[in-house]
């Protein structure tokens, strides 16, 4: 049960957010001048970083607003988190098996 | 029967209050205060069970969670529970427990048969055998295994208790109520931080319940009753006892099993929570959960009889028990002399004390010589003899680094064996908490490490194992969790005298060969009691391969019994690291997993039970529905009427009726479900355009539109209809499964990628209600109703909607069908709901109004070829693929879903389409799901062509219709295709979906 | 190979067990290999055990970065069915579940196949469209599938609950007769044994590091035990597929997230069949040592830390209660997680890359162990012939591009 700060609201109980995977992903500005792999790239590609991951969050059962967070994907240690738009926190240099 | 194996005096029982309770038939006294164990033995009682493989007789080992043996079955019919260890069972009036799985009964248990086929149930056998023939495993082998596994029966009924969950928020969650974990509460509570302590047993005092002791000018049980009065008097203060911390998780989330009613008699416990599961998310956690002790392997030493030391000790201060008059202790340590001095003040004797140390020496050492005890310095026991209890022991000086001893034999005559091969921290939430642990040689055991989480560890479990050590740690820990989460701790009280035994040290010895090496022979020497492994199987796994202690631990089972090899997992290490001839810390140890002690699963569940295990949603005319005889159907969380019976109807019957009133005369529906988005903003209409596959921006002011919705692959994913309020603001309208799922789409797209438009939704799905009134004579209807209002085609045309009073109360009505037939959908506020409902229903008696169901909507819709989004599309649907073409717009440069469909696979023309199906016999009905075929006799896989997405008996058309999607269907009208079933085959012509007005005429009465 | 039988089993009882063999090697990896595995678990273990039976390569590696077996084959439900709709994920699951009915006669370990039933449960009339559909299309593609109603899922599982005042009532279910459930361990232990006895090197504790490349070409691979030159790498890395990747430089459209797992104390016999609920979120079987042995659906979240979020578990057992109400006295013993590797289309790759030489065998999401020995079998086969055997064809990189995308996660249920 992860504790997630919504940069509104406060740390609350995971329950009440739905995840929203990798963040940064802009949507292409004109998808029609992409080829099939540029297409595919945006819609399914994704980093699954392994390590400090930036990943979107909505606190929907909150605030219902989207916001990114960065977290370890193998400590589950939440860095920090920031509103759509802002520039993400700093990573702390490598901790806990993160590559 | 008397308890013969009760002290004269002492212990923390009542011996005022006399309990019965029956164990296995026979009817037992013991007293308030005992454990079901400690009553069992006062009694005498040590044989409790039979070991999982070889069905050894086995008794009670410790007093505690720790317990590997001793599980029952407890209490009798709705409220029974299997595998209950019987020394965490509080003795309650009127007990009864029953040994679990032996045959016919503990005393005599046919199944101890498989002990002479021990030679041949190594660690993994089963994976070498029963392999011929093939076919016998299933119809053989497994059922006698299967019949064999297992412990305790479940019920046959459901739980007659109740069970909740509670949420709290600390900032100082203080596991285990020991010593340390008092004085760690003290210190964060004294600092006024808000304060959880937790402890598993029903008396707070850890290991001093056992132990006696002077703190300053008090005994130990004054201090434990000082500490808690000063810690019940702090309002921020929770003190939870018979409560388990079990589960350590992420970012300081720790679960907590309290038991509330399971230690009293079954009348007293009569409309009570039995257990409840606290989530507790604390700032800082002081984990002080103790020390376990180690067993010692040597040969047979599963007999009853055979005890843990410490345990035993605890039998005789605690509980006022003697659990053997003539004991045996056998240590490689001093602080289990302890046990021999008060085991001889209670009146037992000590035969003999082997220590496999060369030459024990210490305070404790020295009080037992002066009792006059013989002490075996250098001796270790390599053998035992009784049957259902342990009769003598064999003892053999040691031969150190030899693998069998030659030296003489002694047999000791003895009733109890102590043993004691160190302690064992209770490591099991720091590591679940992702600590890592560090062994420590010179205390054998291991540590926690570095940590991971916000927490201290106290007492024992961080290696202090005295008392005035874990006071100090306790005390600091707790200042230190105050500290880090923003308290100011008081200065440390003085640290008080303490009167205990200085403590020597101990000296490692992990199996003790015997006069054949290990493996060899009948004895066996058991590292796991539960799963009956032993040390021979730990060098059998070696010996084929299995080096890691992962493998180890399944290839032998060790620790994955009930008590997760609380006494087990350590020996089983160091027996691996032994044989491999590599270091502790270099062989690693396994996963301490949730949870600590098993949960049962009504307390995980709660109240999340039935109704209350998901939220039922209704609509505000729902109780009008159910007093009209409809039956429901569950749609998302919503329910939602399917049909509306009459007496005497079948389904059919009903559904014809309520079909062809719609057709003939005029229908009404609740339609209050359909999810109702209000979007807003100068940017709305630029949004749907974005959102949508057709074009919005031309829509006029109460003109209404259909609207598909894509995900970026192309696949259709929820529609309905939306109109235009107002320049700035749009009235959307979704299915009633997929409204949460199309908010929650509209607002990511606004935040997070087009957060410029100025756009904002909100949900106002149960704002309106709306009843839909459709029929020929659904215009004469609701000129009834609202005879002001201009219901001519020229005024209120099809697709627009109306703002107006009906029935007298404010409403919005929209001319959309989903039938075919005129229709008026009425909106109202959702507390008017039923009025309106009632007010429609009265004015519509006149015409025969009939209310239908989902049911009857789905056939209506049918023969007009309309979709339902899930029924026939299943997230591989394109519009394109629905013949909806005509709805995705090529003039827009983009929307939502556009770019995927000129991917090769989507722009495919032989994609799955939407068609109608004819059956050649008009009654046939195809089940929906039949699968298509064009050449029913091809031999399997069959080719498949596609599947019956919807199919009805239409009793507007007189005769069955279905709709399927088919590859390359568009193009294949008028070709036949079969639907090859279990029974046989339909065969069916492919057709236009839509069956019924196909100019649709009849949209305007 | 020591041939397993009982009478091998009595013959060794009689010099104390002191003579059996070890099950594998534990080699010094070679300085080059023909074709290197990365991952040890199930799927990896049958692929090189495939490759040297099938296709007779024998110069095979398998690395393994922690202990074999120890990834997602440690930590499933044990389930093994073939009962898919599509037919590409029929056709490569039924391959697989035929291997599975001769397997422990093929490696000679038995990996205890318990062909019990597998009940897959309908609670909507959405669900029950879906499971006919399921039916019908199993049974022409010659998958044993059988649709119960209510009472016949009753009759088939007398402990089942299928009140109709239940919020989510039990309308009927699927029946797959021959599936069940097999003993995880002994899966990867048997193919270890096999694979080993036909020269494959198992190196355990051998973490890859990196991918060496030659231009567009694989030439081997760093590891925490040297460098080893290959001709060709099969990378069968689960969760960490994209770990693996990144390496080769090379994207996949996988997101690795915890997949809990539970038992109860081990009971005596009193669930004879599978019984799944996809629309409750709980599966639950009995094991042969008496536990109940209940899965559920992914923690939402990415994840590689084997471990998931207790809220799933609580949701998983209110299901099941509402299901089984005489489990409510059963305690759970142990919990723990695996990382699982999921695709968009809830359907796995077995594909070679734009680097050639190099393959991927992933994307299994939570249903990886029933598909074991099918894995391992049309991989092998991919890897020996560099190109896809008919039954995995369908599932390449290249649907991503094109559309044609085998999605398993079926119908949405949503209904007006």
């Amino acid at each position: 049960m992860l504790n997630i700060d919504c940069p509104w609201c406060g740390k609350r109980h995971e329950t009440e957010f739905r995840y929203g995977g990798e963040a940064h992903i802009a949507r292409p500005e004109d998808p029609a001048a992409l080829d099939d792999t540029e297409w595919a790239e945006f819609l399914f590609m994704r980093k699954n970083t392994k390590g400090y991951f930036a990943e979107r969050w909505l606190h929907n059962n909150g605030c219902r607003r989207w916001f990114n967070v960065i977290r370890n994907t193998v400590t589950h240690e939440i860095v920090g988190s920031y509103k759509m738009g802002e520039t993400p926190p700093k990573l702390p240099k490598s901790a806990g098996g993160a590559k | 029967m008397t308890q013969h194996f009760r002290t004269a005096s002492g212990g923390r029982i009542d011996r005022k209050k006399a309990i019965n309770f029956t164990f296995n038939g026979q009817k037992y006294i013991g007293y308030e205060g005992d454990t079901l164990a400690s009553a069992l033995l006062a009694n005498g009682v040590h044989l409790l069970g039979r070991s999982f493989k070889y069905h050894r007789p086995r008794g009670i080992v410790a007093a505690g969670a720790e317990e590997p043996n001793s599980m029952v079955q407890l209490g009798e019919g709705a409220t029974t529970e299997p595998n209950i260890r019987a020394t965490q069972i509080s003795l309650y009036e009127g007990l009864t427990a029953r040994s679990v799985n032996v045959w016919p009964t503990v005393e005599f248990d046919i199944s101890a048969i498989n002990g002479l086929f021990a030679k041949i149930m190594t660690a993994g056998f089963y994976n070498k055998t029963f392999m011929w023939p093939r076919a016998m495993w299933m119809k053989l082998y497994e059922p006698v295994i299967r019949r064999a596994a297992g412990w305790g029966k479940a019920p046959t009924t459901g739980d007659p208790d109740i069970y909740d969950h509670m949420h709290l928020h600390v900032e100082v969650m203080v596991v285990g109520g020991g010593p340390a974990g008092l004085m760690a509460a003290l210190a964060a509570g004294r600092a006024r931080a808000r304060v959880l302590l937790v402890d598993e047993q029903g008396e707070f005092g850890g290991s001093l319940l056992s132990k006696k002791r002077q703190i300053g000018a008090k005994d130990e049980m004054a201090w434990i009753a000082d500490m808690l009065a000063e810690l019940e008097a702090m309002p921020d203060v929770t003190l939870l006892s018979r409560s388990t911390a079990f589960g350590y998780y992420d970012h300081n989330y720790l679960c907590v099993l309290e038991q509330k009613t399971d230690h009293l008699p079954a009348a007293e416990r009569k409309g009570k929570v039995r257990q409840r599961v606290w989530h507790v998310r604390a700032g800082q956690v002081v984990l002080a959960t103790g020390a376990h002790e180690r067993p010692l392997v040597f040969a047979d030493n599963d007999r009853p009889g055979i005890m843990l030391a410490s345990s035993v000790q605890t039998y005789v201060n605690r509980y006022g028990v003697l659990p053997g008059k003539k004991m045996v202790l056998f240590t490689n340590n001093d602080a289990a002399y302890e046990t021999a001095i008060d085991l001889q003040a209670a009146g037992g004797d000590i035969v003999a004390i082997v220590d496999s140390r060369a030459e024990p020496s210490g305070e404790l050492v020295e009080a037992v010589r002066a009792l006059d005890i013989e002490i075996l310095a250098g001796y270790a026991i390599t053998g035992t003899r009784g049957g259902k209890r342990v009769e003598s022991v064999q003892v053999r000086a040691i031969q150190k680094g030899a693998k069998v001893y030659t030296s003489a034999a002694r047999r000791i005559d003895c009733d109890l064996v102590a043993m004691s091969g160190g302690w064992s921290p209770v490591v099991h939430l720091f590591s679940q908490s992702q600590g890592q642990l560090e062994y420590d040689e010179e205390k054998a055991c291991f540590l926690p490490g570095t940590k991971r989480q916000a927490q201290q560890v106290a007492g024992a479990l961080a290696g202090e194992f005295t008392l005035k050590e874990c006071l100090a740690g306790g005390y600091k820990a707790g200042a230190d969790a105050a500290r880090a989460t923003g308290f100011t701790p008081k200065r440390k009280p003085a640290a008080p005298e303490i009167d205990e035994p200085a403590l020597g040290g101990i000296e490692p010895f992990w199996v003790v060969p015997g006069a054949r090496p290990i493996g060899e022979g009948m004895a066996k020497h058991f590292v796991d009691l539960q799963n009956d492994t032993t040390a021979a199987d730990i060098e059998l796994a070696v010996r084929e391969g299995f080096e890691s202690v992962e493998h180890i631990k399944r290839y032998t089972l060790t620790g994955f019994g009930t008590d997760q090899g609380k006494t087990s997992n350590i020996n089983a290490l160091a027996i691996l690291s032994g044989i491999l001839d590599k270091p502790i810390p270099k062989v690693g140890t396994t996963t301490f997993r949730p949870p600590y002690t098993p949960v049962s699963y009504g307390a995980l569940a709660g109240r999340n039970l039935g109704d209350w295990s998901d939220p039922v949603r209704v609509t505000s005319i729902h109780d009008w529905h159910v007093e009209n005889g409809a039956l429901f159907e569950n749609v998302g969380q919503w329910k939602r009427p399917w049909y509306f019976p009459k007496t005497g109807e079948t389904m059919q019957d009903a559904l014809n009726r309520e079909c062809l009133a719609v057709r003939n005369g005029v229908g009404v529906l609740d339609a209050s479900t359909l999810g109702k988005i209000d979007i807003r903003g100068p940017d709305a209409a630029e949004f749907l355009n974005r959102i949508y596959t057709n074009a919005w921006a031309k829509l006029g002011i109460r003109r209404v539109r259909y609207g598909l919705m894509c995900h970026e692959d192309g696949m259709v994913f929820d529609d309905g209809t939306t109109a235009r309020l107002a320049e700035d603001r749009f009235l959307m309208t979704t299915t009633t499964g997929g409204a949460a799922g199309v908010l929650d789409w509209l607002e990511e797209y606004l935040q997070t990628e087009w957060p410029e438009l100025r756009v904002y939704c909100t949900s106002v799905t149960e704002q309106w209600a709306a009843v839909s009134i459709t029929g020929p004579t659904a215009g004469a209807l609701l000129k009834k109703l609202a005879p002001e209002m201009d219901l001519s085609p020229e005024s209120f045309p099809f697709l627009s909607f109306k703002e107006g009073v009906v029935a007298g109360i404010d409403a919005r009505i929209f001319r959309i069908s989903f039938t075919g037939e005129l229709t008026y959908e009425i909106n109202v506020p959702w507390a008017c709901g039923l009025a309106l409902w009632e007010a429609v229903m009265a004015a519509g008696a006149e015409f025969d109004i009939t209310p239908y169901g989902t049911e009857s909507m789905h056939i209506l819709r049918a023969e007009k070829g309309f979709i339902i989004v899930g029924q026939e599309t299943d997230g591989t649907t394109t519009p394109q693929d629905l013949g909806m073409d005509w709805i995705v717009s090529k003039k827009k440069p983009d929307f939502i879903g556009k770019r995927s469909y000129n991917r090769s696979d989507t722009a495919r023309a032989d994609r799955k389409q939407l068609v109608g199906l004819l059956t050649e016999a008009p009654d046939e009905v195809l089940p929906e799901g039949a699968q298509l075929v064009f050449d029913a006799n091809a031999p399997k896989p069959m080719p498949m062509m596609g599947h019956v997405t919807s199919s009805y008996y239409s009793a507007t058309l007189g005769r069955s219709i279905a709709l399927a999607l088919v590859k390359g269907g568009h193009e294949k009208k008028g070709q036949k295709i079969f639907a090859p079933l279990l029974d046989r085959t339909v065969t069916a012509e492919i057709v236009d979906p839509v069956f019924y007005d196909k100019e649709g005429e009849r949209l305007n009465g | 190979m020591v041939k397993y039988s009982i009478l091998t089993i009595a013959r060794n009882a009689l010099t104390g067990h002191k003579n059996w063999p070890k099950q594998w090697r534990s080699p010094e990896p070679k300085s080059e290999y023909d074709v290197i595995i990365i991952g040890g678990g199930g799927h990896g273990l049958a692929t090189a055990y495939y490759l040297a039976k099938e296709h007779g390569v024998r110069n095979i590696a398998v690395l393994e970065k922690g202990w074999l077996g120890g990834g997602n084959t440690a930590r499933n439900t044990t389930i093994v069915r073939s009962n898919y709709l599509w037919d590409e994920s029929a056709a490569i699951y039924e391959k697989s579940l035929q291997l599975w009915e001769g397997l422990a006669q093929d490696i000679n370990y038995n990996v205890m196949l318990s062909q019990r039933g597998v009940l897959n449960l309908a609670h909507s009339l959405g669900d029950v469209r879906e499971g006919v559909r399921r039916v019908n299309a199993n049974r022409l593609n010659d998958v044993d599938a059988e649709w119960l109603d209510a009472d016949g899922v009753k009759e088939f599982c007398p402990i089942i609950n299928i009140s109709k005042s239940a919020r989510h009532p039990v309308l009927g279910a699927t029946l797959q007769r021959r599936g069940g459930v097999a003993r995880h361990d002994s899966v990867a232990w048997g193919y270890a044994r096999a694979a080993d006895a036909l020269g494959v090197d198992i190196i355990q504790n051998c973490e890859v590091t990196g991918i060496k490349r030659d231009g567009g070409k694989v030439t081997g691979v760093e590891t925490t035990r040297g460098d080893i030159a290959a001709k060709k790498i099969g990378v069968v890395a689960a969760g960490h597929s994209s770990v693996i990747a990144e390496m080769a430089g090379i994207r996949l459209p996988v997101t690795s997230h915890p997949l809990q797992a539970l038992v109860s104390e081990p009971i005596k016999p009193v669930i004879d069949c599978v019984v799944m609920s996809g629309a409750v979120h709980v599966y639950v079987s009995q094991s042969d040592k008496g536990e109940l042995v209940m899965g559920a659906g992914i923690d939402s979240f990415n994840s590689y830390a084997q471990r998931g979020s207790f809220h799933v578990i609580e949701h998983q057992l209110g299901a099941c209660l509402e299901l089984f109400p005489i489990f409510s006295r059963v305690r759970m013993m142990r919990t723990w997680g695996g990382i699982v590797d999921t695709c968009p289309d809830a359907s796995p790759i077995l594909s070679g890359t734009s680097v050639e030489g190099l393959y991927f065998n992933c994307g299994w999401g939570t249903g990886g162990f029933k598909a074991t020995p099918g894995s391992g079998w049309c991989f092998a086969h991919t890897l020996a012939k560099d190109e896809p055997h008919a039954l995995n064809a369908p599932f390449s990189l290249s649907r991503f591009e094109s559309g044609a995308l085998i999605d398993e996660h079926g119908a949405a249920g949503v209904a007006h």
